[in-house]
């Protein structure tokens, strides 16, 4: 069984939480007392029955206002798969949760509302799975209950939304019609839709091919912890300690260590359950190598023939998440990998408007805001461009004197 | 290629790179071990993230006594095996020097633990304090970030915590101030016992199905001498097995056969019923209880 990590965005008014909830109940993760609880819930609230949006409000200000404030998680099981879900709220002043939502999702579902179309808020949620680089996007056409299960209303909406998709460079984009509300198309197939021939939305997320979402070409071994236990026995051990972050390895490989550049072979990948022959990203193993040679915490063990680059300076999409706003040349600190910086924004070179995807100039980044950055960086980073991988081309920005993380990072170009 | 990797082994890993991460920023970390099955994982999980090296933490437990005499044997016994040091720190040294008033005498001393688990982190000022807790446990625990970030007093706000992107964890605190970590965030209850199973790890025994005497106050209550049968109230000895090990007062056990890690995996997998609905007669007081809880500097 494997895991798939999707994030869902929309508002309340396109029945996000209510989606989840038929997703849960129907794949029968919901259990007795949570119901009974959401059965008291809408009582008092003068409701009847059962409304499953409840069961995604967390915290007592949530519950009051009938809102959701931060991304939660959400956890289900099928026979074939192991889901998590990242449960963002929808609304503009959140791009920040979407974001941090978007940034460990293998998918994004993309919930646009059969009777309003593809709105601003549709286009925005797709281009934040896009510059995230969610691999796999789900339209899922909610609410065609209330639209008589128009085929020709859902063809509209693919229609429009596909060419907005393609031209984001979304690849691969699936679309479902369903009602969140009646369960149609969720877990069960619908009676209402015929004419759709598609799988259901329980079927496409157990489905869809991830093994390749990760990038499985270039070795990339970020340096967590040296351990040099001095232990009797074994008093030569020296393991550098760490987790695949992309690619494969293999005890013998050739291998280098940037930035230094001293090279060496792999001697041993140890596990506490013995030491084994090869091993692939996400894996958390302890190399050892045949030299001695100085390596510490932030250094990156990769393959010779296809290195990541060293810079001083790069360009990055920056998402701004703190209400102190960024100003040119302010002084941050950055983490990337295990590497901690110190950083100065350069240059804001633009702004993107992301309902409009159009770009301008920028004085400054305001919190929710996303704009392309010069940064410079007191030691090299030894990274890659976020669109080929993901873990070598992310990094947070931290503000040095309130501890905050204050955007996220995507590097765009070296 | 390697074989492909499980949903477990992706668990495994990333709880593994949390712990590294704190080991290697964070000055003095701490893993809260209570004996519970999740701590128990957690301890398996520290010997795959540092071996054949020491851990790079004390074990620290916050013992309220009214604990299960077993799970406080299987603690000791873990420790002992694993040779790391085990703090103990007790609720009863907090009410004995006023830190905690009681109401009454056998109040469940769930809550108590905050006051003590404070005091103890100041004590030793620790700045980085691993939990078992996982998200699919309470609603509250939903929205919480793996690095939790606690203020000087300890406390949790929910409505103000950072962003948490990709898995660049942002360590950093202010002397005073210090961070909750759990690596078991995205695990399970099956997950959980999946991995007992997997690793063939002892759990203290009151785990599988056992006879014990209980009485019936909305659910299942132990007989201990914490809870008396009361007037009127009729004691069973029926088979049960714990889901949860907590404070003995307020701790139902579940009527179950299981008597293997195996046999638990297939009732959980058809359990109607959550792990803390199940057995916690303290979560049930509101819908908000364990947040309120969490704000004031519970695990």
């Amino acid at each position: 069984m494997d895991l798939l990590r999707f994030t869902t965005a929309g508002s309340v008014d396109d029945g996000k939480s209510t989606l989840i909830g038929r997703l849960l109940y129907d794949a029968k993760s919901i259990f007795e007392d949570q119901l009974q609880a959401m059965e008291r819930s809408t009582e008092r609230r003068g409701g009847t029955g059962v409304d499953l949006s409840l069961l995604t409000d967390g915290l007592q200000a949530e519950r009051e206002q009938g809102i959701t404030i931060d991304v939660a998680y959400r956890y289900f099981a099928t026979p074939r798969r192991k889901f998590i879900i990242a449960d963002t709220p929808g609304h503009e002043q959140y791009t920040r949760n979407m974001v941090t939502g978007a940034s460990t999702a293998n998918l994004a579902i993309v919930l646009i509302d059969a009777r309003k179309g593809v709105l601003t808020q549709s286009r925005r949620h797709a281009y934040i799975a896009q510059l995230l680089g969610i691999p796999h996007l789900i339209a899922a056409i909610n609410k065609m209950d209330l639209v008589d299960y128009s085929e020709a209303i859902y063809h509209t909406i693919k229609t429009e939304f596909s060419a907005f998709c393609t031209q984001l460079g979304a690849r691969d984009v699936s679309f479902i019609p369903i009602s969140a509300l009646h369960g149609d198309n969720v877990v069960d197939r619908s009676a209402h839709m015929p004419w759709y021939t598609g799988d259901t939305l329980l079927n496409t997320l157990e489905g869809i091919h991830i093994q390749h979402d990760i990038n499985l070409r270039d070795f990339r071994f970020p340096v967590q912890l040296v351990c040099s236990p001095q232990i009797s026995g074994r008093p030569d051990f020296r393991g550098y300690m760490g987790r695949i972050e992309s690619g494969s390895v293999r005890a013998g490989d050739e291998i280098v260590v940037l930035p230094s550049g001293h090279r060496s072979r792999i001697k041993h990948i140890v596990t506490y359950d013995g030491n084994i022959t090869e091993a692939c990203a996400p894996q958390s193993v302890t190399l050892t190598l045949e030299d001695h040679i100085d390596i510490s915490r932030g250094d990156m063990i990769v393959h010779p023939e296809n290195p990541p680059r060293s810079a001083h300076e790069f360009h990055a999409m920056l998402c701004w998440m703190s209400e102190q706003p960024l100003q040119p040349r302010g002084k941050y600190l950055i983490k990337h990998t295990t590497h901690t910086a110190k950083a100065v924004v350069q240059e804001i070179e633009h702004k993107v408007d992301i309902n409009t995807l159009a770009t301008g100039e920028a004085s400054e980044l305001k919190m929710n805001e996303i704009g392309r950055v010069l940064i410079k960086v007191q030691r090299p980073l030894v990274c890659d461009v976020y669109r080929n991988n993901r873990a070598s081309g992310a990094f947070i920005v931290i503000d040095e004197h309130t501890n905050n993380t204050v955007a996220a990072g995507m590097i765009a170009a070296v | 290629m390697p074989a492909r990797l499980s949903h477990l082994d992706v668990l495994e890993s990333e709880a593994l790179h949390i712990m590294r991460e704190v080991a290697a920023e964070c000055k003095n970390p701490v893993l809260l071990f209570s004996g519970g099955k999740d701590s128990i994982v957690m301890l398996r999980l520290a010997e795959k993230a540092f071996r054949p090296g020491r851990f790079p933490f004390p074990l620290m437990h916050i013992d309220t006594e009214h604990n299960f005499p077993e799970v406080i044997a299987f603690r000791d016994k873990r420790a002992a095996e694993l040779g790391e040091r085990l703090i103990v720190r007790s609720v009863q040294d907090s009410i004995d020097r006023g830190r905690i008033k009681l109401r009454h005498e056998n109040e469940s001393r769930n809550v108590m633990q905050t006051v003590t688990l404070l005091d103890a982190i100041q004590e030793f000022g620790f700045d980085a304090c691993f939990g078992g807790a996982r998200r699919d446990e309470e609603k509250a625990r939903a929205k919480e970030r793996i690095f939790s970030f606690r203020d000087e007093f300890g406390q949790w706000d929910p409505k103000n915590q950072r962003p948490e992107l990709w898995d660049l964890y942002n360590t950093r605190v202010h002397p005073g101030e210090h961070m909750r970590v759990f690596p078991l965030s995205n695990w399970t209850e099956m997950d959980i016992w999946q991995h007992i199973a997997r690793e063939k790890l002892a759990v203290p025994s009151i785990y599988y199905a056992h006879r014990r005497d209980v009485v019936w106050r909305g659910g299942w209550l132990p007989v201990s001498h914490l809870v008396q049968p009361r007037e009127g109230e009729e004691v069973k000895n029926i088979m049960v097995r714990f889901r949860t090990v907590g404070d003995m007062s307020c701790t139902c056990p579940v009527e179950s056969d299981a008597a293997t890690a195996e046999a638990i995996i297939l009732e959980t997998a058809g359990s109607r019923i959550t792990e803390r609905g199940a057995t916690r007669m303290d979560d049930r007081t509101s819908e908000a209880s364990m947040e309120l809880r969490k704000r004031e500097g519970y695990f």
